[in-house]
């Protein structure tokens, strides 16, 4: 038994100081972000949730009822233990991007975003790719390749979706561990050559 | 006229009012918790018994022995972010809970955090 990290005082010591880091899992409706979270989570993925207040945009409601709506919105999410004191967790946007700005801080802190697009259905994943921007959050293109998708070459997609040459887009299947594992390396790679090229010379 | 009351409350809204004292939001260094902000119990004696701790707040201290993120706190215990982040600062301002935000990728005013990027990469690539 170690014994090295006991602090009679009873605070807490650097025997448990575990750091934990967060990367965003974004993209439209069923684009595949909770079955990317669940293929490469240590656990099995959980769901958080978080009660809005959002102003209503009806007028024709009856007179003194409260012109606030609850929304309750869901986040799904894995994690990863990166090294024993290091834990990487991944969240699952919720799919209506209305609630993103709402849920204030959601993106902040995050050490990235991977934005998840499926090549059938490219526009479903315009306003991700805008949040992300708006918001400044670093991410790159993952292309979920579902079964009956056409073979779309990376850099057609990346024309039509307007994405700047120094965003990886990189193709993979949502289901497949290595894969998954795979993007988040691409990821995480990204913002090595973003910070790279960010720092003053 | 009062509005008819409903039997049940679905939302559970009463519950959370009950719980949190009708606050909607933390306050002091609660206020700027994250999903991922893990959360550990401060061990040793404490002083007893326990004014004002519910159920709950014994349930977080229980869980966090080990670090735990609020994240996963509010999926074990049922209850919404904000919920839980009220039941934290309670923790917090009697001094019987920890808390640690995700670090990220850009420290204020140091730059980009290679160090971090490199260790979380060795580790993904260890999977």
């Amino acid at each position: 038994m170690d014994f090295k990290g006991f602090d009679p005082t009873g605070r807490t010591t650097a025997a448990d100081g575990t750091r934990s880091v967060k990367v965003m899992i974004a993209g439209g409706f069923g684009t595949g972000k909770t079955t990317m979270v669940r293929s490469v989570s240590d656990i099995r993925p959980l769901t958080t949730e978080e009660t809005l207040t959002q102003a209503s945009a009806g007028v024709d409601h009856l007179i003194g009822v409260t012109d606030k709506q609850q929304t309750t919105v869901s986040l799904d999410f894995g994690k990863i233990g990166i090294n024993d004191e290091l834990v990487l967790y991944l969240f699952g946007t919720p799919g209506q991007e209305r609630f993103w700005f709402l849920w204030n801080g959601l993106f902040k802190g995050a050490l990235g975003a991977v934005v998840l697009v499926d090549t059938r259905r490219l526009a479903s994943s315009f306003r991700a790719i805008e949040e992300m921007e708006r918001q400044n959050v670093p991410f790159v293109i993952a292309l979920n390749v579902f079964p009956d998708s056409r073979d779309h070459p990376v850099e057609e997609i990346r024309d039509a979706l307007d994405i700047p040459e120094d965003i990886p887009v990189v193709a993979f299947d949502a289901r497949d561990r290595a894969a998954s594992r795979d993007v988040l390396v691409a990821l995480i790679r990204h913002l090595q050559e973003r910070a790279v090229a960010l720092e003053p010379r | 006229m009062s509005a008819p009351r409903r039997p049940t409350d679905p939302t559970g809204l009463e519950r959370y009012y009950v719980l949190t004292g009708g606050r909607s939001k933390p306050a002091g260094p609660a206020a700027t918790l994250d999903v991922a902000t893990l959360v550990v119990s401060r061990t040793g004696p404490q002083p007893s018994p326990q004014p004002g701790l519910q159920h709950e707040h014994e349930e977080i201290l229980r869980r966090c022995r080990e670090p735990l993120s609020v994240a996963e706190l509010g999926a074990h215990l049922g209850l919404p972010f904000n919920i839980i982040a009220v039941l934290l600062a309670d923790l917090l301002e009697a001094g019987r809970v920890e808390t640690r935000d995700p670090v990220p990728a850009n420290s204020a005013g140091l730059g980009p955090d290679l160090a971090l990027l490199e260790e979380v990469l060795s580790g993904l690539q260890r999977l």
